[in-house]
């Protein structure tokens, strides 16, 4: 299993400068990693725990805990149909079990052909456009039956590019660097303030 | 979408008119970052607070504190100190911090360095939710934009005055949303919240070290009330709930959306069903019951439509206006269900530090799911209740607190609401063996 490469390995100390302590930029590198291969591998962690000298149990114990940290092999495409209250009473089980059958599996499970993995998702702040869900994180809302099956099929066409990039690919924005002291605080100086 | 010209306008004043309003073209013709020169030019930090103060503008994210209270809370001279942007929006029915933060990104950029200076911060992060890919892309190019232009950086606008601010990418745990889980989060930790006391953010925050965590909406305001001064702002609305809100409208209604609202002068009637807003019923179905303020927040019913959104109000009914989000259901939704709903969202996101949490919401959960498909018992009720009272002691809102964070009590919300209310619906569910809504 790969380890960052040598630009990804940049772009992770470009994070971990713009905090007063490098940990910090945990959850920004994991993305990294993430849009590297797609999912969290062990190698990938091993390499954020040298990087930030924390142990690998730190790494693996901070991306356990955040939802959109995968640590198995995930889709292409990670197609999150919203569940909450709003999405609820305006179809959304149905749409989920819509979903199940278009894409021939069980929410939670990924195709064969390693194009889709299908969850079942918490509020997505899109309450307004219920049901909705979301490709990679990019949303689509006031979606029917035949709105889903079409954006599948564009997804798989490959239409959808510009706007769905694959799985792990949060921002495709260069974040500009700081410009001021970051005023570094010790782990020690924290100790002795708690 | 066309808005009455009477409805006011503060943090959707370009959102309204542009669909260009996230660019720093936009934003600079229609005097952006002005507010920001006003500042930094012809004011000191303790007059942007006093104004901030005068405006009486209280936090948008839930918990509803003046935010110039709450910077009053720093210890004087005690730095490094932060500002931290709490844009983490996943309260269930909450939309708007994502529609200002990917249709307004400089305004909140802007409002968050007002913020900075008013504190003297020495730096300010801004943690964006996970799952929002393109609010992380246009906040990020609004700093890319607003670098560029010298808005923020070293010596901004030649003023002397330099300020960094950091977008942060969350990765999926509605508890980030609660401010010092957010700040373990920032951390590079797993969002478990702190105990406060001592850990109230103002005294210790990031780093133990004094920060300012205020929601999205609340700092989007911030340059309107430069501008225009902290009266104009307090003029608008009443008592103490001045100025506008957005509220999220959603749910059976024609129209849902974000509305910004004069607070105090709007009824929650006019909010569903004016025709500038939320137009009614969908499909003509009666109302069943409404949340007034995100899953948080304890229901209400048809009897308080004439209700004033006005936290005092709402506070009055045992509710609270939370994170301005309403969720409309109509007499086609099954009570129980939609209290499993909102008790498995709870289930789900507790973060299982306090056992009244981790182990009270997940029995709430498993009875509303049993009773809703048929195997529950008329006891189940009582039981309901009981286990609730565990969590949240007296069943009372704002809720006594068992816990280090209210998410564990707020789960209590939907069964204090529903089983009362809808006793007779539960008890149907109960003796015909499930739900006579069919799904
Ligand atoms: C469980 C829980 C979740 C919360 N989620 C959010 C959130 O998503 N966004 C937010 O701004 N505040 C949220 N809050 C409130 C924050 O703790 C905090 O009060 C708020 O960010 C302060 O900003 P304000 O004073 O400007 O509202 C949450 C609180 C709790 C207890
Ligand atoms: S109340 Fe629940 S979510 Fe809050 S700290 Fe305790 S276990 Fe975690
Ligand atoms: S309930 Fe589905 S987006 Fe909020």
């Amino acid at each position: 299993m790969p380890r960052l490469t040598a630009e990804n390995v940049a772009r992770c100390e470009a994070l971990m400068a713009r905090y007063p302590q490098p940990r910090s930029a945990l959850i920004p590198m994991l993305h990294v990693l993430q849009e590297q291969d797609g999912h969290l591998s062990n190698d990938g962690m091993r390499h954020l725990a040298e990087l930030l000298d924390v142990t690998p149990a730190e790494v693996l114990g901070t991306a356990s805990f955040y939802e959109m940290f995968k640590r198995d092999e995930t889709g292409r495409y990670l197609i999150g149909v919203c569940a909450g209250i709003s999405c609820m009473i305006l179809g959304a089980h149905q749409l989920i079990e819509h979903a199940e059958e278009t894409l021939g599996i069980r929410a939670g499970a990924t195709t064969a052909d390693g194009m889709f993995t299908l969850e079942r998702m918490e509020c997505l702040a899109a309450c307004g456009g219920a049901p909705c869900f979301q490709a990679n994180y990019r949303y689509f809302e006031n979606v029917t039956h035949e709105d889903f099956d079409r954006t599948i099929a564009d997804l798989r066409a490959g239409v959808l590019d510009d706007i769905v990039p694959p799985h792990g690919t949060l921002s495709r924005v260069v974040l500009p660097k700081a410009q001021t002291d970051p005023q570094r605080v010790t782990p020690e100086e924290v100790r002795q303030t708690s | 979408m066309t808005f009455p010209a009477s409805v006011p306008s503060i943090v959707h004043n370009r959102i309204r008119r542009f669909d260009d309003s996230h660019t720093i073209e936009r934003y600079v013709a229609e005097g952006g970052y002005e507010a920001l020169r006003k500042a930094l030019t012809s004011m000191t930090p303790e007059q942007v607070h006093e104004e901030v103060k005068t405006s009486n503008l209280t936090g948008r994210g839930g918990a509803g504190f003046p935010a110039g209270n709450k910077w009053g809370l720093l210890p004087p001279d005690v730095f490094p100190r932060y500002v931290v942007v709490n844009g983490d929006e996943s309260e269930p029915g909450t939309f708007k911090d994502r529609e200002l933060m990917e249709r307004d990104p400089h305004q909140l950029v802007e409002g968050a360095l007002i913020c900075a200076y008013a504190v003297r911060a020495t730096r300010v992060f801004l943690y964006v939710r996970g799952e929002m890919a393109l609010a992380q892309e246009r906040v990020g190019q609004a700093l890319v934009d607003a670098y560029a232009r010298n808005f923020v950086g070293n010596d901004i606008m030649g003023t002397g005055w330099s300020m960094d601010v950091v977008l942060h990418w969350g990765a999926g745990a509605y508890i980030v949303g609660e401010e010092t889980a957010l700040i373990e989060s920032l951390e590079g930790k797993r969002a478990f919240p702190r105990i406060k006391p001592p850990f109230f953010p103002a005294a210790k925050g990031l780093y133990y070290k004094p920060t300012i965590v205020n929601n999205v909406e609340t700092l989007s305001n911030l340059p309107w009330i430069v501008t225009n001064g902290g009266a104009a702002f307090a003029a608008m609305g009443g008592g103490r709930s001045t100025g506008t809100r957005i509220e999220s409208l959603s749910g059976h209604v024609k129209r849902p959306g974000n509305y910004e609202i004069e607070q105090h002068n709007t009824t929650f009637r006019d909010l569903i069903f004016d025709p500038a807003l939320g137009a009614g019923m969908r499909s003509d179905v009666p109302l069943k019951m409404f949340i007034p303020g995100g899953a948080s927040a304890p229901w209400l019913f048809p009897e308080h439509l004439d209700t004033k959104i006005d936290g005092d109000e709402a506070a009055k009914l045992g509710t609270m206006l939370g994170s301005g989000a309403v969720v409309v259901m109509d007499e086609s939704t099954c009570s129980v269900r939609a209290a499993w709903n909102i008790v498995h969202f709870f289930a789900h996101e507790s973060c299982g530090q306090c056992t009244p949490c981790r182990e009270g919401t997940t029995w709430l959960e498993r009875i509303l799911w049993r009773i809703e498909t048929g195997s529950g018992r008329e006891e189940d009720l009582d039981l309901l209740l009981d286990v609730s009272d565990n969590i949240s002691v007296g069943l009372g809102w704002p809720p006594k607190q068992t816990t280090i964070c209210p998410l564990g009590p707020s789960a209590a919300s939907p069964i204090l609401s529903s089983v009362p209310h809808f006793r007779d619906e539960y008890l149907v569910h109960v003796k015909e063996g499930g739900c006579p809504h069919g799904r």
